[in-house]
């Protein structure tokens, strides 16, 4: 068991069942069949070896483990994966994700369904790399490559305006991530390494640093995504299908977080000290901006768009204050954003594919004929509100106490984006669960089938298990944040040097 | 006998060349003597005349050798680059073979002409001298000009043919005047004994510079780049297709490969000098490439901007003029041409049910549905050539870009980026037709059991699997480009 190269087989497994879900020969329908249940057993496989990793991961230890290394593709990169309790955690989210997205497609995509299900297997093998990348070319390859899967799904089952969505998405991302890759080779360039574990410890000239900080942030503010460069969300999740918005939301829009916790806070300390008033500024706009537009929407899935797009802000903020608390509290963040926009993004599609529209107009008194439906959106729009017992309290608490302690003023201002975001996700379940309805096709809608019921109820236990009892999900992070936090110590806050007393020198004594 | 053995010697190193001669005039015989229906035959007799060829490659010594004088130079970079001219002036002639029954122009003369083109590129890659570099390129291009209006029942093709004559000629006496104005200042035409001469100071040299801005403007009309492009679209649209695809492979390399040997081998001593017009060329590469394809609505007129686009991406690494500048051109060159060979052979499929060619956009439609194979490996080769990673077509950029850096040339690489992020879209824009857009009529069955093959050995090396193939082929660019310097 120990020699198996666990990480690899975790990685690359998804896109051989690719290769096969899309060579498999038969008819249409033998093909869906085939691809769908393959999608499912390997996806669930992929979950089972992300629990054995986590079982078997030394949470003490700060140390990359599970490391591989092939000199493969010399002289530009190697093979060369390994994981921190950082990426252990995200990766045991998308594995949990990805089975529930295709257990979620099974019978809303009807078109071209080995292709479908190639895409996300393809999009899963991406993912895996991103977080267990050990060598900086590699985790860009990951990076970018998962742009190719997106923007097919985007284009291929998405909404009315699909392709215009799935244009912006993939220029938009494309053109953060050149500038990010120009960093890199200069990087590499300058500290003769591509191994991500050694470029940690490489103290970049303080000079440079600003220039190398600010590209990284133009590939993950996007990626993110921020205030101001965040409009390509709600477009892509809008026109997206179902199973492509919890991946984007779930798994994609981490990206950008852990892209921030790999590389812009322990390899560029300076850069990020410097600059955390941009970072500051940006966050409390888009939690405020985004709130206030999320109030507005008339469609449920821009509405979560926006309301992701807040959650990411206090992502960056908890990031930037350069505490303990900030830095496990964002992880927290992104974890239980991704369970929790996820299953939102779910219920939408529930009934979206009973009514097929996404306006909150047309629904109304679901508790009424839904009234399962109603308990499981109720228990995730409170987790996203961020209600004490759910994942969302936890991260929220452990963020705004990180921000406290570094400034006033910015947890006050997320704090007012807390307040707002119980505003428009409870205006939301009003105006969908809540009244009463005389639309027939609304009142004709069946409530929860079990396999709806099968996908929600695994992440309303997760969520429930994150908000109780958070230890399990923390512990395996607290290694890896006391190092980050050790690169940045000597620079966010410049110890303190003790006054000692000094004994008095006798004049004429000092020759002595 | 001395005199004799020398000539034993330098004709011995130029196997490649004396093969190719003297193989395509017994070629040319046998189709004299029994007319187009030796079509078939006579293009798998050159498939293999250039075989042989290729076999006779490792004669060269590794440390690299002179002949005749030092007209003629053979060393790893001449060996890397004529097996890139080989191998596409094969697959160019198989790959016509479809075409040329079909379009009722099966004439004799496609693979002679093609074997002569190739013999000129051979020798342009060789060529230790002005004079010899002059005769390779007017060898290649003569054949080239008569192969652009191959199909001379079209007035399309014998535009292209006119077009690229007249425009050629043109940079060829540009490149002549400039060779002239060089030998007249320095009073040599030798690459070895310019290298040693110019120094890019003196009244002298300031001579030499006028010429060498001529001869840079002649070989940049060759590789299709800004502002000696303008032939290029017209050229490629009007061709018949194969011949496209062989203008945009071969040819294309050899005539980069002539580039980095006169700039860097003739005149190393003037890189300060050069570096400023190739850093030029390659923006406004880079941009009017990228630009330019957008509105295109004609498959081979976007690939033709591409071309350009691609060129101006690869004189990236020239301008850097380090030797990991040059690895980088080197090792685009052959991934751009297996890349471009890819696109012509799936625009080569595009032919309606009826067995028509047709070429533009909007014919490829939800061409995923009815040929899904033909549209994956269309989608490859557009994702290889806008450089999105894993695919191959990622690492020539990255290499050509890590160059940049390394020689600090960082308004380049920035430039450089953003240009491949606007080239992005318009490859996009195929993809989107291919995937996204509702089905347009179908595409006859494919025809050519060795073209679906060669198709598909062209998407599975552009595709992540090819990164296999990085180590082998950068270690043998870096060999070729360390034998220049």
């Amino acid at each position: 068991m120990t020699n198996l190269p666990l990480l690899s087989v975790l990685v690359l497994l998804p896109v051989i069942a690719a290769l096969w879900v899309l060579l498999a020969p038969g008819g249409e329908d033998a093909r869906a069949a085939n691809a769908r249940v393959t999608a499912l057993v390997v996806t669930g496989l992929e979950f089972a070896l992300a629990v054995v990793l986590w079982l078997s991961f030394d949470i003490a230890s700060p140390d990359f483990q599970f490391v591989e290394r092939v000199d493969l593709f010399a002289p530009f990169l190697s093979w060369h994966l390994g994981i921190d309790g950082i990426a252990l955690m995200l990766i045991v989210l998308s594995t949990f994700l990805m089975p529930l997205c295709i257990l979620a497609s099974w019978q809303s995509i009807s078109r071209r369904v080995p292709e479908y299900m190639a895409a996300f297997l393809l999009m899963e093998t991406l993912m895996l790399g991103v977080f267990a990348a050990q060598d900086l070319f590699l985790f860009y390859l990951f990076f970018e490559g998962g742009l190719i899967p997106m923007y097919l799904i985007i284009g291929i089952w998405g909404g009315a305006r699909r392709i215009y969505a799935s244009y912006k998405f993939f220029l938009y991302t494309l053109l953060g991530s050149v500038l990010m890759l120009l960093a890199m080779i200069y990087m590499v360039s300058v500290a003769h390494t591509t191994d991500i574990r050694a470029l940690l410890t490489f103290d970049f000239d303080p000079a440079v640093q600003p220039w190398l900080w600010l590209a990284f942030f133009a590939s993950f503010a996007v990626k993110m995504p921020m205030w101001p460069v965040h409009t390509w969300l709600p477009d892509a999740h809008v026109e997206a299908p179902t199973a492509g918005s919890v991946i984007l939301a779930g798994v994609l829009l981490k990206l950008g977080g852990y892209g921030f916790v790999r590389f812009s806070l322990p390899m560029f300390p300076e850069a990020s000290v410097d600059l955390v008033w941009l970072v500051a500024v940006f966050s409390v706009v888009a939690v405020v901006y985004t709130s206030l537009v999320a109030l507005v929407q008339s469609d449920m899935k821009k509405l979560i768009a926006y309301s992701s797009v807040a959650h990411m802000a206090f992502v960056t903020a908890g990031l930037f204050v350069f505490n303990r608390q900030g830095i496990e509290g964002s992880i927290v963040m992104m974890l239980s954003h991704g369970l929790v926009s996820g299953a939102l993004f779910l219920c939408v599609g529930v009934i979206y594919d009973r009514l097929h529209t996404r306006e909150i107009a047309a629904y109304g008194g679901l508790a009424n004929t839904m009234p399962r439906y109603a308990l499981f959106f109720l228990m995730f729009t409170m987790a996203s509100i961020g209600l004490p017992g759910t994942s969302g309290f936890v991260a929220e608490f452990l963020v705004l106490l990180g921000t406290f302690s570094g400034s006033t003023w910015l947890a006050l201002g997320m704090t007012t984006g807390i307040i707002l975001g119980a505003a428009y996700m409870l205006y939301l379940y009003r105006r969908v669960v809540f009244g009463t309805t005389d639309k027939p096709d609304v009142l004709a809608m069946p409530d929860l089938s079990g396999r709806e019921l099968a996908i929600l109820l695994p992440i309303a236990l997760a969520v429930l298990w994150m908000g109780i009892y958070p230890e399990s999900f923390l512990a395996p992070l607290r290694a890896p944040t006391g190092a980050i936090l050790a690169r940045l110590h000597p620079v966010a806050a410049p110890p303190q040097v003790p006054v000692k007393p000094g004994r008095p020198v006798l004049p004429g004594s000092a020759g002595r | 006998m001395i005199a004799l053995q020398t000539l034993y010697a330098s004709v011995h190193l130029a196997s490649v060349e004396t093969i190719l001669a003297a193989g395509v005039l017994v070629l040319l015989m046998i189709g004299v003597f029994r007319g187009d229906r030796s079509l078939v035959p006579l293009t798998w007799g050159t498939v293999a005349l250039l075989v042989l060829a290729g076999i006779h490659l490792p004669i060269v010594p590794a440390h690299g050798a002179t002949a005749f004088g030092g007209l003629y130079i053979g060393d790893a970079f001449s060996t890397f680059f004529k097996v890139i001219i080989l191998a596409g002036a094969a697959v160019s002639m198989v790959l016509a073979l479809p075409y040329l029954r079909e379009a009722a122009t099966g004439r004799f003369e496609y693979p002679i002409l093609l074997t002569l083109s190739a013999l000129g590129m051979c020798l342009m890659v060789s060529a230790g001298d002005l004079l010899t570099l002059y005769v390779g390129l007017e060898l290649q291009s003569l054949a080239a000009y008569v192969l652009a209006a191959f199909h001379r029942n079209e007035p399309r093709s014998s535009e292209a043919g006119l077009k690229y004559f007249v425009l050629g000629a043109l940079a060829s006496g540009i490149l002549l005047y400039g060779i002239s104005l060089v030998y007249g200042f320095t009073g040599t035409t030798s690459f070895t004994a310019l290298h040693g001469l110019v120094r890019g100071t003196g009244l002298a040299d300031l001579g030499t510079l006028i010429g060498l801005v001529f001869i840079l403007s002649g070989i940049a009309f060759k590789v299709s780049a800004v502002p000696f492009h303008m032939w290029t679209p017209d050229v490629y649209e009007g061709a018949p297709t194969p011949v496209a695809a062989f203008f945009a492979g071969a040819p294309k390399a050899a005539a980069m490969a002539m580039l980095l040997r006169v700039a860097v081998g003739a005149f190393g001593g003037m890189a300060a000098d050069w570096q400023q017009i190739v850093t030029f060329v390659s923006i406004a590469s880079m941009l009017l490439g990228a630009v330019g394809a957008i509105g295109q609505g004609n498959v081979k007129r976007l690939l033709a901007y591409s071309s350009i686009n691609n060129v101006g991406f690869a004189l990236i690494g020239l301008a850097a003029a380090t030797r990991e500048g040059l690895t980088g051109v080197v090792f685009y060159m052959a991934v751009y041409v297996v890349m471009t060979l890819g696109s012509f052979l799936a625009v080569l499929a595009m032919r309606t049910a009826d067995g028509r060619p047709v070429e533009t956009m909007a014919s490829l439609a939800g061409l995923s549905r009815s040929r899904p194979g033909l549209a994956a490996a269309f989608a490859v080769f557009m994702f290889s050539l806008a450089g999105i990673p894993p695919l191959l077509g990622f690492w020539p950029k990255f290499s050509v870009f890590q160059a940049a850096i390394d020689a600090h040339l960082y308004t380049l690489a920035i430039v450089g980026v953003l240009a491949s992020v606007v080239s992005a879209f318009y490859y996009l824009r195929v993809i989107m037709t291919l995937y996204f857009a509702e089905p347009a009529p179908a595409f006859a069955p494919a025809e050519s059991r060795t073209n679906t093959v060669l198709l598909g050995a062209a998407a599975i090396f552009c595709s992540p699997v090819g990164m296999l193939a990085i180590t082998p082929l950068v270690a043998a660019a870096g060999r070729a480009a360390a034998s220049l310097l």
